[in-house]
C-alpha cells in the first residue's frame, strides 16, 4: 500500500540508469570493435586450427571482420571450404 | 623502491586531482613518505588544490631539462613533512618532456619515497603517455555518467596495450539518493560494465568545493564523508580489507513518514 502511494508521487523520470546502461553498452560495443590487426590475426589463427580438424579450408581467401550496424556489432567470416574431412568425428568432451 | 601509482581518467572534471590530492596526504597521515607528481604539463592544478602555489621554485621539466636537481625541485607540504609535491611547468607543453624522461623521473623518485602518485592529464595523447610510463599501478577516477564511463573504458584499453594490467577504480561523485530513486548508475553498473576492481566510492560532498577554495585536501577534514572515503581508499592501497563505506539515505519524505509510522527501511 504504501509503495503504491510512493509510486504515485514519485517523479516519472525515475529509471533513466537503465537508459545510461544500455546507452552505454551500445557505444562501447562500438569502441571496443576497434581491436588491434594483430588480435585479429591471432583469432584468425585460432579459427583455422579448430575448423581444420573438421575440414580442409582455403586459408587463403578467409576472411574475417568485424562489421558493425546501429545497433549491434556481429563477427562476419567467410571461410572457404575446400573438402570435408573423411572420419571427422565430434571431438568428445569428458 | 616505493610504489608509483598514475592516476588517470581520459575524460577531464571527474576528480583526478582532488583524488591525487587527498591520497597523498592519506598516505603522509599513515606515516608515509609520499610525493605528488603534477603531469599536467601547461594546466597545472595539483598546486593550488593542495595549497602550494606560491612556494614554486622549479618544476618538473626544470629537473627532466637539467636546470636544477631533483631535490631543489621538491615542495614540502605546510602541514605534513613526509609530503611532497614537484609541480608541473606552466608555461611549456606536453611534448616538453617524453617518457623515457618520465620512467627516469618516477624510478629516481620510487628511491627515496615509499609512494610516488601521479596526476594524469586529461586525454589520451602525449601528456597521458608520459604520466603512465613510468607508473607501477594505475587508478582510474570515473563519475557515474556515460561519457565519463566511456572514456574510462578506452583508457583502460589503453593502458593494457602499454602493458599496464588490472587497474584499479574509484567512483567519484555518487549520489545516493539520486542511485536509490534509480536515475544514477550505481557501482554495481559501472563495474559490470568495465570489469576491472573497485577500490572506492566517494560520495558527492560539497566540502570538496571547500576543501579546494582553502587549499586544503578534504580527507583533514575527519567529519567530511569524503574524508571517511579517501582514507578507507588509502588503506586498501596498503593491503588493508576495508569494507565499502554505506551511503544511505536518511533524508527523504517517504523514508521519514516510513519511519515514522513504524516501518523499517530495507
Amino acid at each position: 500500500m504504501l509503495d503504491l502511494i510512493q509510486k504515485f508521487f514519485s517523479k516519472e523520470s525515475s529509471g533513466s540508469k537503465d537508459i545510461a546502461k544500455e546507452r552505454l553498452r551500445l557505444v562501447l560495443v562500438h569502441d571496443r570493435v576497434n581491436v588491434s590487426p594483430q588480435l585479429m590475426e591471432v583469432l584468425k589463427g585460432d579459427m583455422i586450427r579448430v575448423i581444420s580438424n573438421y575440414m580442409e579450408i582455403n586459408e587463403k581467401e578467409m576472411e574475417v571482420n568485424l562489421t558493425s550496424t546501429p545497433s549491434s556489432v556481429a563477427l562476419v567470416a567467410n571461410i572457404p571450404v575446400n573438402r570435408m574431412k573423411r572420419g571427422a568425428m565430434p571431438v568428445e568432451y569428458p | 623502491m616505493g610504489e608509483v601509482l598514475v592516476v588517470t581518467s581520459g575524460k577531464g572534471g571527474v576528480g583526478k586531482t582532488t583524488t591525487t590530492a587527498n591520497l597523498g596526504t592519506g598516505f603522509a597521515l599513515m606515516g608515509k613518505k609520499v610525493v605528488l607528481v603534477d603531469a599536467d604539463i601547461g594546466l597545472r592544478n595539483l598546486d593550488v588544490v593542495m595549497g602550494l602555489e606560491n612556494r614554486i621554485v622549479y618544476d618538473l621539466v626544470d629537473v627532466t631539462e637539467g636546470n636544477c636537481r631533483l631535490k631543489q625541485a621538491l615542495i614540502r607540504d605546510k602541514r605534513y613533512e613526509t609530503l611532497y609535491l614537484l609541480p608541473a611547468a606552466q608555461t611549456r607543453d606536453k611534448n616538453a618532456v617524453n617518457p623515457d624522461q618520465m620512467r627516469q623521473l618516477c624510478y629516481n623518485l620510487a628511491q627515496d619515497f615509499d609512494y610516488v602518485i601521479i596526476d594524469c592529464p586529461a586525454g589520451i595523447e602525449q601528456g597521458f603517455r608520459n604520466a603512465i610510463a613510468g607508473a607501477d599501478r594505475a587508478i582510474i577516477v570515473t563519475t557515474p555518467e556515460v561519457s565519463a564511463v566511456r572514456d574510462a573504458d578506452r583508457i583502460i584499453g589503453l593502458l593494457e596495450a602499454e602493458g599496464k594490467h588490472n587497474p584499479k577504480l574509484i567512483v567519484n561523485r555518487i549520489r545516493p539518493h539520486m542511485v536509490k530513486k534509480g536515475d544514477m548508475m550505481d557501482i554495481d553498473d559501472i563495474i559490470e560494465i568495465l570489469a576491472v576492481d573497485l577500490l572506492g566510492v566517494i560520495p558527492e560532498d560539497e566540502y570538496i568545493v571547500i576543501s579546494t577554495n582553502r587549499g586544503e585536501p578534504a580527507i583533514i577534514n575527519a567529519a567530511s564523508q569524503a574524508s571517511t572515503a579517501y582514507k578507507n581508499i588509502v588503506k586498501r592501497l596498503m593491503g588493508e580489507n576495508v569494507p565499502l563505506m554505506s551511503l544511505d539515505v536518511e533524508s527523504g519524505f517517504m523514508t521519514r513518514l516510513k519511519r515514522f509510522l513504524g516501518f523499517k527501511e530495507g
